[in-house]
């Protein structure tokens, strides 16, 4: 695959309060994105396992976006978004002692209002993971 | 040749510890030697691989195999004892997850080589000479097994019946496991030969947890000492307990060192490593992006540290080449 016909696959982990209605908002906005993410719907953003986030990248993922209500407060649970927000240094961290590159996952807090905010948001990792180009875990990685 | 049913021990990528466990068994070793024949056993007897091919399949009835898949060597040996086994155990950390040797797969065979023929201080190489799988010297052919660049699992390489985990296996759980092969009392296959529960469940230290953990600071044993009764993680000392299977004996806790996780996760976990990451995490006592972010650098090492048992049986496996 040349480099110009790359299309990053995107996992989404998007949580149901906030962020799933901002990604349903930019659809019902007809607002253009690029369709690379596939969005899977959680209950929190602090329902999301840092292994459902390496799972994805170990089963062909390019990326991966972790999005959840906007911190302090806006949490339906109070807290799950800190829980998240706890996790996901430590992720990135462990990840690029993988060798996965940080800008490969990513942590955003999208409102059920903020519709703009979530097709931005796809748009430039859309971009970013184009130029890092295809991560291929399994094939490339080991032997 | 007796009747008696006939046992295999065989080594791979390991240290040898898991041998020594064997002979820990003390006065029950003489138990086992009773009721079986033991047809292999490199460390301490000697057979060679034709006796074992001159076996019919599944002659043997079951073979403990220790330590990880490195060379190819191994793995030809493991498939052999796979086809003479009625059983195959994986004994010990290294054949059940990869173990200290899988943490090899943070590098690379080349890298490897080149540290361990040229750079090392205490080598001398100027022809920069490396082992090959094939040379001839004074009209000798000579062969070595091939190093693969990434360290495997047993149950990577060929079906596992069942598994003993622990570095090493401490002797309680491996007469256990003796006893109910002979009795024939075996779990469901697949089963991991120790109680499913995590260690925090067990241990001595629990009732010193506090009702919340939370840290500002994470502690290594390298550089302070832990309290000798206190929960490791109350004070920041990394422990995986959380993420890790009991029936170990708590003999790291005794010698007031935190778990490391040769247990391996409890029946459920996928991935030990990201288990305790997010239970590490969690008790990071911040709300604060920037604030996160400084105490997550107190952790030196997390690969290391959370896969430091687990790495090829993770999700993961090793680290990127190339990219």
């Amino acid at each position: 695959m040349s480099e110009g016909s790359f299309e990053p696959r995107i996992i989404g982990f998007l949580c149901r309060w906030c962020s799933y209605p901002g990604a349903d908002l930019a659809g019902t906005s007809r607002i253009k994105y690029p369709p690379n993410m596939i969005p899977i719907r959680v209950m929190c953003s602090g329902r999301v396992d840092p292994a459902f986030v390496i799972k994805a990248l170990a089963d062909g993922a390019d990326g991966v976006l972790i999005a959840g209500c906007h911190p302090p407060s806006d949490c339906h649970y109070q807290s799950g978004n800190i829980k998240a927000m706890r996790r996901y240094p430590l992720l990135l961290k462990t990840l690029e002692q993988f060798g996965v590159e940080k800008e490969r996952v990513r942590l955003e807090w999208i409102s059920a209002s903020e519709s703009g905010k979530f097709a931005q948001v796809v748009k430039e990792m859309r971009e970013t993971i184009k130029q890092l180009g295809p991560l291929k875990w399994g094939k490339g990685a080991g032997e | 040749m007796s009747d008696k049913p006939k046992v295999a021990f065989y080594w791979c990528a390991s240290c040898g510890g898991c041998e020594e466990t064997v002979v820990d068994l003390n006065e029950d070793v003489l138990k086992v030697v009773g009721a079986v024949d033991i047809v292999l056993w490199p460390v301490a007897l000697d057979f060679k691989r034709k006796d074992i091919e001159a076996m019919a399949d599944g002659e043997i009835a079951v073979s403990f195999i220790n330590g990880a898949v490195r060379l190819s060597e191994q793995e030809d040996w493991v498939k052999l004892l796979r086809q003479k086994s009625g059983l195959v155990v994986a004994f010990g950390s290294c054949a059940h997850l990869g173990g200290i040797p899988g943490l090899g797969n943070v590098t690379t065979r080349e890298l490897i080589f080149q540290r361990k023929y040229i750079a090392v201080p205490t080598v001398d190489n100027p022809a920069q000479v490396f082992p090959t799988v094939a040379v001839t010297a004074d009209g000798h052919e000579l062969e070595l097994p091939s190093f693969y660049d990434t360290v495997k699992t047993l149950d990577q390489t060929i079906p596992v019946d069942y598994y003993l985990p622990g570095c090493p296996p401490p002797s309680d759980l491996v007469w256990n496991a003796v006893a109910a092969i002979l009795e024939g009392k075996l779990p469901e296959k697949g089963s991991v030969l120790a109680p499913n529960k995590a260690l925090c469940d067990t241990c001595s230290r629990n009732q010193t947890k506090p009702e919340k953990l939370a840290i500002k600071e994470f502690q290594r044993v390298a550089t302070g000492t832990p309290d000798p009764e206190e929960c490791f993680l109350a004070r920041g000392y990394i422990c995986l307990g959380p993420a890790t299977r009991s029936g170990c004996g708590e003999r790291c806790i005794s010698a007031n060192m935190p778990c490391r996780g040769c247990f391996g996760p409890p029946d459920g976990v996928v991935d030990q490593g990201a288990k305790m990451l997010s239970a590490i995490a969690s008790i990071i006592d911040s709300s604060d992006a920037q604030e996160i972010e400084g105490i997550v650098n107190t952790i030196a090492d997390p690969l290391g540290t959370f896969y430091r048992f687990a790495l090829p049986s993770s999700l993961l496996g090793r680290t990127r080449i190339g990219g």
